[in-house]
Formats: C-alpha cells, structure tokens, sequence
C-alpha cells in the first residue's frame, strides 16, 4: 500500500495545479517582473520618454538619507507589530482556551475584527484619536496627555501600531486557539500531577509545543507589516508628520504614483522584494531548526 | 407563440440599433471636484450637453487630484485615456514634459478651428499654463488663490473691531494673541502651508521660489526659498506656536476644519474654501481680505499666483473627437458658464468678462470679499517672481517642504535649518526630473 498520493496519468498533477500556477504566474511573477524592468529606467509618467539607467535608481536610493529614514523606521515598526500582536492574541487565546460559558460569544467578538479591512481600520482608529473630535483623545486630554498625531510623529507612530495589530490579533488567536486545542490533556495533567504551576507549564510544555503554530504565524506577521499595513498608513497619517510613519510600502506608492518617479519606486519595491524573501528564508534556515513538530 | 417572441426580439433590436444610429460622440472628462463642487461641475456638462446633440460629455470624479492623475496616467498607458483630465496646478511642469501624451489647446483650437481669444483670459491665469512666448498649453478651469478669512466672533471676544482686518503680519499676530487671551483656541492656522507660507509668501513680497523665473525658463534650476525673510516668517510661526497664537492643522485642507469649528481666528486659505466657510459659520459670522504682508521685507504687496487646476487634453483618441472636445472647452470658458462657476464655486473667474458680469450684477455686494481673489491676482503686473511656478517633481518637492516645516512645528529643527535641507532635497528631486526629460 503506497503512502503517497500517485497518479495512473501523468498530466493530471500538473493540471491540478494549473489554476494556483497561472494566479502565481500572473499576480506575482509578471508585476515583479515589471517592476524589476521597470528600476533599470527614468521615465516619464506617461511612458514617453524612457531611459535605460542600468543601476542608477539602486545608487541614487543608497545615497539618500530619506530612504534609510524609512528604513529604520520599518524595521522598528515591524518589530513592534509582529511582537505586539503576538504575544497578545497568545495572551487572549490561553485565556479563551480557558473560558467555558460563553465561548463561542468570546470567540466570535475576537474574530470579527480581521473582517474589518485596513483602510477602515485605519479611519476607525484615527476617529477614535482625532484631536477634535476623538473620544479616547479627549478622555486623555482629561488625564492631562496631549495626544495630536496629526503633529507629533511618535504618537503618530504608536497609533499606527495601534491599528495595524488589533487588525491582525484576530488571524493570531485563531491560530493559537486551534493550537492550544490541538496540545494533548494527558501531558498537562502529568505536568500538574508532577507538580509544576501553571507558569511552568505553559512555558515548558503549552509553548514549545506551540511552536509551529508560532513560528508560522511569525512568518506571517512580519510580511504583513512590511506589506499588509498599507492601507491602515494610508487612511490614517499618509506617512506623516514628517517622515514618523514612512514606512518604506508607503514610500515606494508615495514616489511612484504621487511623485510619479516610477523609476526609483520600483527600484524601492525590488529591493522591499528582496528583503522580505531573505527575511522569510533566514526564518525557514534558522528559526524552524528549533521548532518541534 | 414562437412566432409572437421572435418577432418581438426583433423588434426589440431594430430599436436597439436605431438608438445606436444617433451616434452621440461621447467625451470623457475626468476630475477632482467632489461634493458641491461636482454637483456645479454635473451642472456645467449638463448644460453643454443639452446646448447641442453631436457630442456628450460624461464627467467622471476620480477622487483626489492625485488618484484622478494617476487613473489618466494608467488608462493612458493601456490606450484608454479620457479626452479630458482635470491636473492641479503643480503637475504643471511634469505634464508639459509629457512627450506625445498631452494635446496642447492652442493646438487643439487651431487643428478644430475653434475661434479662440488669449486676450480675453486674467494674466496670471493665462501665464501659469502657457509656454514663455504665450502659447496656452491646458485650458484653465478652478484657479484659486490664498485670501485671509476671520471670525469675526473672536475677534468682538477679544475687544478688537470685528470687520477691520489686519493689515500686515505683526498686526495679525497682536490681533491673534489677543484673540487667545480671550479663550480662542487658536489664532492663526495655514491651509495647504507650503502654498500659502511658502510660494505665495514670495510671490505677494516679490521673493523667488527657483531660479530661471521660478522655472518657466528652462529645467536646469535651484530652489531659492530658504531666503532671510522666509526664515525669519517660518522662525516667527514656530515661535507663535508656543502659546497658540499660530496652530498646525495638519497637511493640505486639514486645517480648515479649525476654523469652521469656530475655533481660530485667524485662517490663511484658498479663495475656494470661501463657499464651504459660509455653509459652517454663516456668511454674516466671517470675513474675507487680502493676505497680510510684511512691512519690513515689501513696502506694499506685489501680487498672488494661482493654485487649483486645468484641464489638459489627452492624445490617443479618434481625430475626429477632439473637434467635440475643442467645443466644449470654448463653452467653459465662456462668460455666462464662467460666470456661474465664480460664483457657485469661490473660484476664480478665467476671463476678465466673466468678472465684469459678476460685478455688475451686483454680486460682489451681496457677498463681500469674493472679488478679493480676483484684486489680489490683478493687483500689479507680475514680475518674475510672481508670475507662477513651473517645477518638476513637484509634489515631491511640496512633500519635502511639508515634512520640513512639520519638522519646525513639532521643535525638533529651527527654521533656517530645515527650509536648508527642504532647499537641499528639492535640488535633489529637480535635478532628477532634469535628467529624466532631456
């Protein structure tokens, strides 16, 4: 009895897979492939009057402090979203794992949120903190903090963070959740009757067995802050004050569609590219050697 | 039965072709004009629509100037451009360097033999779009320019008369302070702050923004705005800010929002914003006059350049279509529709006759403060400093400015250090778009 999955015909696999390789194909390769044509020239908006500058876009990029502003800015803010989110949809789903009347309602509210999409999330959030008009601003005008995110840059940032995680905690817990559920009661109890609190069970037994699940959603995280969180940048600050919320998917549509340098945008999106792959790939070398399965 | 259906179906395509047999030529006209202002703009395509029956003119509101730019630009690219794109008046410069995409109107005019009078149009109006010997490159539609608005509310609060208005930049920031000191929340907010404090600034004290007439003589410039007197403007806001008699309200039209709420005094913003301030505050609540100036940097001042946008046409269409276009954009521009624009709008009329009309109707006296706009473009012949500005990049070199002065706001940079390194990076930007059109 083979373990594997065959095939009698021989074309069948690959026209199983035909649909999922053409999406690929035509929703990735062809825009990267642009993209990377596209950062070898100076043009014009409108296509007339284009220059192949071999790597002239690269050069001008790493010559410019604005760039490696946005950079900095990037890493910070991926970190804080990937680690924020994290550690507390891990937090809500442990407690949620826990809950026994009412669950379901837990775990509906919990949820709904990923359903929102990122530009309302975006105007949600900043409703909430406008200086004028915003509830939460004027309760913290009341406890005496100042919060204007439309002039101070740190606040912007936070805000933006803000955002960006409560739209992506519900895809966490889940995960989580369905981890947690998936962990065998036999070996917790064994923990308990051998004597460890629930401290020392979590993290000598609940979390390296949460590992996968971890690691994956890692993965998942960091691309959807270099990525995903476009639309909450967009509706909420536009990159500003300043450079505080820049970060660098924000710059390249900033350069490209309203600087219309579609040049150095798209030497900005294959390097973005490049990062983020090497990002996913050192994850895959490193981090999954200690993953236990 | 069969037969009965048969028959009806061909019927029903009989009439269907005959519709098709009209052969409306329609013209797409893409813009940026959204709330009431679309309403006027449905209104005025309405309007040509119904004055003839060869051609249709669908405007399509595309969202910001920005996303309606970017739209022309990517239909262009896939052949499906609109006739007409309405491009704010920084896009200038890049749409000019455009090699075969864009149709010059005095071209368009010429090729439809549409009579077409340059004359008749306001000189700055006409300037800011025409090449250097006079040829109307895009056919200008909402131009606005900086006025001062007030509420006279807070100034009656304060103790100050409530319909004199000051006159120069250290009387507005006295009348500002004690405007605070009475319990305004804010004294003084800009609108669209790089526009207003910035290259109008200049142009109102007869100061540069670039090299090379601020651009319109050739692409090989340098930014000049980190003069002593804009330094020493930008140093007096940031100090201002301190005790609120000078408030940031945020990019481009943000700051409006203050002042409709009654909380400022004091508002800098586009002749444009004139219709939506009455709506909020109540046309007897506010008042319109020119821009302070300084005494020390201009004895009086010179005169404003124009913001708001044109409407460029497109290459890529049928021949035969831009005869429709050619009709339509001499409807436009004539008086009657021009002179319902100015005053549904707060825009300002393109030709001078559109003005006269307005003023003879008595219109400038039931609404005092609209004709301010059109005094403050015509208050002296320009110079070469104040005729406009033709950069490239320059939304760019905008956001470059914005982040500086945000950067002067928030303390973290002094004035003259930040419109440097705003003069730095623009140079930066105008030296690529040099390099990308020769």
């Amino acid at each position: 009895m083979e373990k594997r999955v065959t095939f009698h015909e021989r074309w069948l696999p690959y026209l199983l897979v035909a649909p999922q390789m053409i999406i690929t194909l035509v929703f990735f390769f062809w825009p990267s492939g642009q993209a990377i044509y596209q950062s070898v020239l100076i043009e014009d908006a409108f296509g007339g009057n284009s220059k192949f500058v071999f790597l002239d876009n690269f050069i001008h990029l790493f010559n410019d402090d604005s760039y490696f502003a946005s950079v900095r800015l990037t890493v910070v803010f991926s970190f804080l979203v990937a680690t924020i989110g994290l550690a507390v949809s891990l937090l809500l789903a442990v407690m949620a794992d826990r809950v026994i009347r009412g669950a379901t309602a837990y775990k509906a509210f919990l949820v709904w949120p990923y359903a929102v999409a990122p530009a309302v999330a975006g105007v949600l959030w900043g409703f909430l903190f406008n200086p004028s008009v915003g509830i939460v601003a004027w309760m913290l005008q009341g406890i005496g903090i100042e919060f204007n995110y439309v002039t101070n840059g740190n606040q912007a940032l936070t805000l933006v963070v803000i955002a960006a995680v409560w739209n992506q905690i519900s895809y966490n817990f889940l995960f989580f959740l369905a981890g947690l559920q998936s962990i065998p009661k036999s070996l917790i109890e064994a923990a308990a009757i051998d004597g460890a609190g629930p401290g020392r069970r979590f993290w000598d037994i609940i979390f390296p067995l949460l590992s996968p699940t971890g690691f994956f959603l890692l993965v998942i995280n960091i691309i959807y802050s270099f990525f995903g969180t476009f639309g909450v940048v967009d509706a909420l600050t536009k990159g500003g004050p300043g450079q505080a919320t820049n970060i660098l998917v924000y710059k390249v549509y900033n350069d490209g569609f309203r600087g219309q340098d579609l040049g150095g945008s798209s030497a900005q999106s294959v390097i973005l590219m490049i990062v983020v792959i090497a990002l996913t790939f050192v994850q895959f070398r490193f981090i999954e050697r200690r993953v236990h399965y | 039965m069969t037969r009965i259906l048969l028959s009806s179906v061909a019927a029903a395509a009989v009439l269907v072709s005959a519709q098709g047999a009209v052969a409306q030529t329609e013209i797409q006209w893409w813009h940026a004009m959204g709330g009431n202002l679309g309403e006027v703009v449905n209104d005025l395509a309405a309007g040509f629509n119904k004055s003839q029956s060869e051609y249709k003119v669908n405007p399509v509101y595309k969202g910001s100037y920005t996303e309606t730019l970017t739209a022309a630009i990517a239909a262009f690219r896939a052949k499906q451009a609109p006739h007409i794109v309405q491009v704010f008046e920084v896009g200038t410069a890049n749409m000019m360097a455009a090699k075969g995409a864009v149709y010059p109107v005095y071209q368009l005019m010429a090729d439809a033999k549409e009579p077409f009078d340059p004359k008749s149009y306001i000189g700055p109006v006409y300037g800011y779009y025409s090449t250097t010997d006079g040829k109307l490159l895009s056919m200008p539609f909402n131009s606005s320019t900086p006025v001062l608005y007030w509420n006279k509310e807070l100034l009656s609060k304060a103790g100050l008369d409530p319909n004199k208005p000051p006159k120069t930049w250290p009387e507005l920031g006295e009348m500002a302070k004690k405007a605070v000191a009475a319990g305004a929340k804010c004294g003084f907010t800009p609108q669209w702050q790089t526009w207003t404090m910035i290259e109008n600034y200049g142009a109102w004290h007869n100061l540069p923004y670039a090299t090379k007439q601020n651009g319109f003589g050739g692409t090989d410039i340098e930014l000049k705005f980190n003069d002593a007197p804009r330094v020493k403007f930008i140093q007096m806001l940031a100090d201002w800010s301190k005790d609120k008699t000078f408030v940031y309200g945020g990019r481009e039209g943000k700051s409006t929002a203050l002042f409709t709420a009654g909380d400022c005094a004091f508002h800098i913003a586009s002749s444009a914003t004139a219709s939506a301030i009455d709506k909020a505050l109540g046309s007897d609540k506010f008042g319109m006059a020119m821009m302070p100036y300084s005494p020390d940097v201009a004895p009086k001042p010179q005169n404003s350049i124009i913001g708001g946008a044109t409407l460029w046409v497109l290459q890529g269409r049928p021949a035969a279509e831009y005869k429709g276009v050619a009709k339509f954009l001499n409807y436009l521009a004539s008086t009657p529709v021009q002179a319902k624009w100015h005053q549904e709008t707060g825009y300002v009329p393109v030709t001078l006759a559109a003005a006269e009309v307005t003023a003879k109707d008595g219109f400038y006296k039931k609404f005092p403060g609209r004709e301010i706009a059109v005094e403050e473009l015509t208050l002296n012949p320009p110079t070469d400093n104040s005729k406009g500005l033709r950069i490239g990049n320059f939304v760019q070199i905008r956001d470059i400015v914005d982040s500086e002065l945000e950067n002067v706001w928030s303390g973290k940079k002094d004035a003259k250090t930040a419109l440097d390194d705003a003069v730095k990076a623009g140079n930066e930007q105008l030296k690529r778009f040099e390099a990308a059109n020769k």
